[in-house]
């Protein structure tokens, strides 16, 4: 008698250096309609500083006597790439994946589904770091920034945009329409954008909640922008790194396997 | 090695459903080989499977003799693949999207060029190539979608339904330049439900029912062998048709089949259509014209291309 035994379908994830050309594909794409896609971006963070700088920010006195503006602008550095990253990974690429079908047409090429994955992240980090070169441009002009240590902030925000788009690319492999990412950026990217410690400082809150923040991604990228905008890094920013890289590479694997058991059937 | 494509005993399954079950053929080089069948018949399984985007579940595939199993990137840099879905780049131009596309072929820049030249050149496209995707017609963009998937010059060319809602003209015009990669000497494999289709451009196909193959060979043969060569389409209802089919049961050299208020009266003979003219008078409407692979299938599964 035979039996028919259930074969094992995982499958070790097969990255090459061809997930450039899919980085590739997304750069020409981009900039052919750079004019609109650019405008938000740009708008932006320029409205939040004069909105909520100097205007909230005329309101506001902090324990520490910083002025408001200065506060917040070493978070908007974190939250703008974080919104750029996400949403080319979101929005953007459940574009590509299920209305214009260009994963499907990219895979039937020497170009692997984890080769496609790993170029959609590192182009979703790319867009971060293009928003975050921007915001980092705009509050220097405004002499926001006090250490030129805030250059080094271009590395740490490619990684958050690594990061985030790791994450969101993860949520777009399971969702089942462009309307179920609505839950993703609702629950978890807007609650980042406001209470990711970017507005207020954490350390006001009670204890409970400042535990909480400790998972939140957001708390760590501004944590580590505030000690190189202020020229005040410490020891501990190493372990807010660490966290980064861990979580980066936990979604990039879940999105590596989840987007395979999607388009490969 | 003749053989470019060789599957034997293949199956796909997904979870209880079986799309594909046991099929066997070979494509051989130079040749266009068909799938035929109605939709669901497990084609594009098929495809996908020799594309190395589906898993094959049991049997043996090879392309150009490597296993689909153990190297995907080399077959697949061996293929070109014209899917049924436009998945063209909207928002890049002509020219960049076969351009984009031969890149993920690790193609130097210059040998892309050259080869883009030609490929607009011959699907007629040197004036659009400048001109962004969504302002094509469906037929400019299938054939845009034929040179995409012949940039990398590839050993097989599988086109799944090529012309599927194109209007006459632009069909017609897509089986031109099909035939003439044909006569290049280009390989190819094509899916299609549509008969006419795979007897204008295969030379050995076969038909496709329900995940298995019903029958194989050159179209005419095909037609020869199951459908004979004349056929009355006789269009009775009631009384009359009862009459109609208890006259022909008594007639050796022909055969019917019956689908739905219309009657397909097949003759193997020369003078058939002299036979089968006895029984027209009581017929509302009657249609002669010759047999093709449309009568085949409706022979073979003995019902009309549903789903």
């Amino acid at each position: 008698m035979t039996v028919a035994l259930p074969r094992f379908a995982l499958q070790a994830p097969d990255v090459s250096y061809r997930a450039y050309h899919v980085w590739q594909r997304n750069r020409d794409v981009y900039l052919r309609l750079w004019k609109s896609e650019a405008i938000w971006p740009l708008a932006e963070p320029i409205i939040t500083l004069l909105a909520l700088g100097l205007g909230l920010g005329g309101l506001v006195e902090l324990e520490s006597g910083q002025r408001y503006i200065e506060f917040i602008a070493p978070g908007l550095l974190a939250v703008f790439p974080m919104w750029a990253a996400a949403g080319e990974c979101g929005w953007a690429s459940f574009i590509r994946m299920d209305t214009q079908k260009t994963f499907n047409a990219i895979i039937a090429t020497p170009v692997s589904i984890e080769d496609v994955i790993t170029g959609e992240i590192m182009w979703g980090a790319t867009r971060a770091l293009i928003n975050g070169a921007y915001v980092l441009a705009v509050t220097a002009m405004l002499v926001l920034l006090d250490s030129p240590l805030a250059i080094l902030s271009l590395p740490v925000i490619y990684l958050s945009g690594l990061m985030f788009a790791s994450i969101s690319l993860s949520f777009t492999s399971i969702a089942r329409s462009i309307s179920s990412l609505n839950y993703f950026f609702a629950l978890f990217i807007t609650p980042q954008f406001w209470l990711g410690g970017v507005f207020f400082p954490l350390d006001g809150l009670p204890d409970w909640a400042e535990r909480a923040s400790w998972f939140i991604p957001t708390t760590h990228v501004v944590a580590i922008y505030r000690g190189l905008v202020e020229g005040s890094l410490e020891w501990s920013h190493l372990g807010d790194l660490a966290w980064m890289v861990v979580v980066t590479v936990v979604f990039y694997v879940v999105a590596l396997f989840a987007m395979r058991r999607r388009l490969i059937q | 090695m003749n053989e470019i494509v060789h599957a034997r005993n293949l199956v796909k399954r997904y979870g209880d459903f079986t799309a594909v079950n046991g099929i066997s053929f070979d494509v051989h080089s130079g040749e266009c080989f068909g799938l035929l069948g109605p939709n669901g018949a497990g084609k594009t399984t098929t495809t996908r499977m020799i594309a190395c985007v589906s898993p094959v579940t049991e049997g043996e595939l090879t392309v150009d003799g490597l296993d689909v199993r153990r190297e995907p990137r080399r077959i697949k840099s061996l293929l070109g693949v014209v899917p049924q879905e436009d998945n063209l780049d909207p928002d890049l131009s002509v020219r960049q999207n076969l351009a984009v596309y031969a890149r993920y072929f690790d193609m130097p820049r210059a040998v892309a060029d050259e080869r883009i030249d030609e490929s607009l050149a011959l699907f007629q496209l040197q004036d659009k190539q400048h001109q962004t995707i969504w302002a094509l017609s469906t037929g400019l963009k299938r054939r845009l979608a034929i040179a995409r998937g012949l940039i990398n010059q590839p050993k097989i060319l599988v086109l799944d339904e090529p012309t599927t809602g194109l209007d006459p003209q632009a069909r017609h015009l897509v089986w031109q330049k099909l035939r003439y990669l044909r006569s290049q000497g280009v390989t190819m494999l094509l899916c299609t439900h549509y008969m006419e289709e795979a007897s204008h451009l295969c030379d050995r196909l076969v038909i496709m029912h329900q995940g298995r193959i019903l029958v194989e060979g050159t179209p005419d043969a095909l037609v020869e062998e199951h459908a004979g060569r004349e056929v009355a389409e006789l269009h009775l209802r009631g009384p009359q048709r009862e009459k109609v089919l208890a006259r022909l049961a008594a007639r050796p050299g022909l055969t019917v089949e019956e689908v739905e208020d219309i009657l397909y009266v097949y003759a193997r003979t020369a003078d058939g259509r002299a036979d089968m003219a006895e029984l027209a008078p009581e017929s509302e409407r009657v249609v002669y014209r010759h047999a093709n692979l449309e009568d085949v299938f409706l022979r073979l599964t003995g019902r009309g291309l549903v789903e």
